[in-house]
């Protein structure tokens, strides 16, 4: 347990430690909710009946754009290499490394996104149901994510292939993820896709560390 | 120094052992063992396959052919190798101290401790600087240390003295005897000639 927690404290306090980047993630996710309601118009009825929609938008973005990094400065400085005779399996390292990427780049997201209700005009409870359907969906985005930045970290400049390639498989989340939020016509469904969006993410959460794992270990090859 | 003593009796052997990089073999038809307390050089010009072999070792390649076995090892008990390579990964932004304990926690005790394995190295008075204002031969010493609080049998050393001074090649040397005093095995890429009292040396010439 001990080597597992060194690698999550580690990696948050490095990335606390070298300030706003961790930040500009954030700031992305907010600029969306800013900018939708100039382009759309101040229609709140429209803007609310968006919001779901652009939230979880703004939430899939940016954490596709937060991918590279999860692996990248850990391959470059040789501490991939020398993780691969830690007292721990890979796997293991990667799903410390998948926690502590979820601890720094969704967890600033769902705690912005308060923000994004006021200039969207989301309600109280829709804006509970969002917080809820980010905090079930997010992991799995990174758990997807992990598998693609593993894939891609011997790449060079492989910055958005990662995202590219782990799009298609995030897609579901991002129907579910809305689901969760939108009521919509006819009856209530979004208590379903809040239970198949936890689905996907354990399931994810369960494979991708083996499939990163397997990815990071044959990659030097 | 004694650093420690007692590792379990590990015996590296290769049989018929070729390595590759992509589709390149490098080297092939490498045949060594190296028994507790000696160590095998590995000689050669630059591009002849040492740090590949060293990789090969390491897990990190498959070979091309032939095999290798760490005799005596558990394959299920905790890990036994330590490679020394040209990268430090050493993190800028955090201090010698937390670098060092970084590893202690990763790889497990039982050896030095992070100031003990500072001094080792002559790094001791820096502890508390961050590893981002070291010289390059200061961050390979802090990169040493991690070898100092975590025993482990088995050495891969790939050019050890790099960016070295004399001293730090002599403190190299001090530290592959102790290794070896203690019953470890260490296989480095070395241009130096390594002089150890009792400890046998065998050389590998690759390349030619």
């Amino acid at each position: 347990m001990k080597p597992f927690a060194a690698i999550i404290a580690r990696d948050v306090g490095l990335a606390l430690r070298s300030g706003g980047d961790w930040l500009t993630l954030v700031l992305f996710f907010v600029m969306v909710g800013i900018v939708v309601p100039f382009a759309v118009g101040p229609d709140r009825e429209l803007l609310a009946r968006l919001s779901p929609g652009i939230v979880w938008i703004a939430a899939f973005l940016s954490s596709l754009l937060g991918l590279d990094r999860l692996f990248r400065a850990d391959h470059e400085d040789g501490t991939l290499l020398l993780l691969r005779a830690a007292d721990l399996p890979m796997s293991l390292v990667v799903l410390a490394k998948l926690i502590a990427h979820w601890l720094l780049t969704a967890l600033p997201l769902i705690a912005a996104s308060p923000l994004l209700a006021v200039m969207l005009a989301m309600d109280m409870p829709t804006l509970l149901r969002a917080v809820l359907s980010l905090l079930l969906g997010t992991p799995a985005l990174v758990a997807l994510g992990a598998v693609g930045a593993a894939v891609t970290v011997t790449i060079r400049r492989g910055g958005l292939i990662a995202p590219v390639l782990i799009l298609p498989l995030a897609i579901p989340v991002l129907i579910f993820g809305v689901g969760a939020v939108s009521t919509g016509a006819g009856p209530d469904q979004s208590g379903t896709a809040l239970l198949l969006l936890a689905a996907i993410s354990l399931i994810a959460l369960a494979v991708s560390p083996l499939a990163a794992a397997l990815a990071i270990t044959s990659g030097e090859d | 120094m004694t650093l420690r003593q007692g590792f379990f009796p590990l015996t590296l052997t290769a049989t018929g052992l070729a390595c590759r990089r992509g589709e390149r073999v490098l080297a092939q038809g490498l045949d060594f063992a190296v028994k507790p307390g000696e160590a095998l050089l590995l000689k050669g010009p630059n591009g002849a396959g040492k740090t590949t072999l060293l990789l090969t070792l390491y897990g990190a390649l498959r070979p091309a052919a032939g095999a290798f076995a760490f005799e005596g090892a558990d394959p299920d008990g905790p890990p036994f190798l330590h490679l020394f390579g040209h990268q430090s990964a050493v993190k800028p932004r955090l201090t010698l101290a937390e670098n060092l304990a970084f590893w202690l926690a990763v790889n497990g005790g039982g050896g030095l401790d992070p100031q003990a394995a500072l001094d080792a190295v002559g790094l001791g008075p820096l502890a508390r600087l961050d590893a981002g204002y070291l010289s390059a031969g200061q961050t390979r010493r802090l990169s040493l240390a991690r070898l100092l609080v975590t025993p482990r049998p088995a050495w891969l050393l790939d050019e050890p003295t790099a960016a070295l001074d004399p001293q730090g090649e002599a403190m190299v040397m001090r530290l592959i005897a102790a290794h070896l005093e203690a019953g470890g095995i260490a296989v480095a890429a070395t241009h130096l000639p390594l002089r150890l009292e009792g400890a046998r040396v065998a050389e590998l010439r690759l390349g030619s």
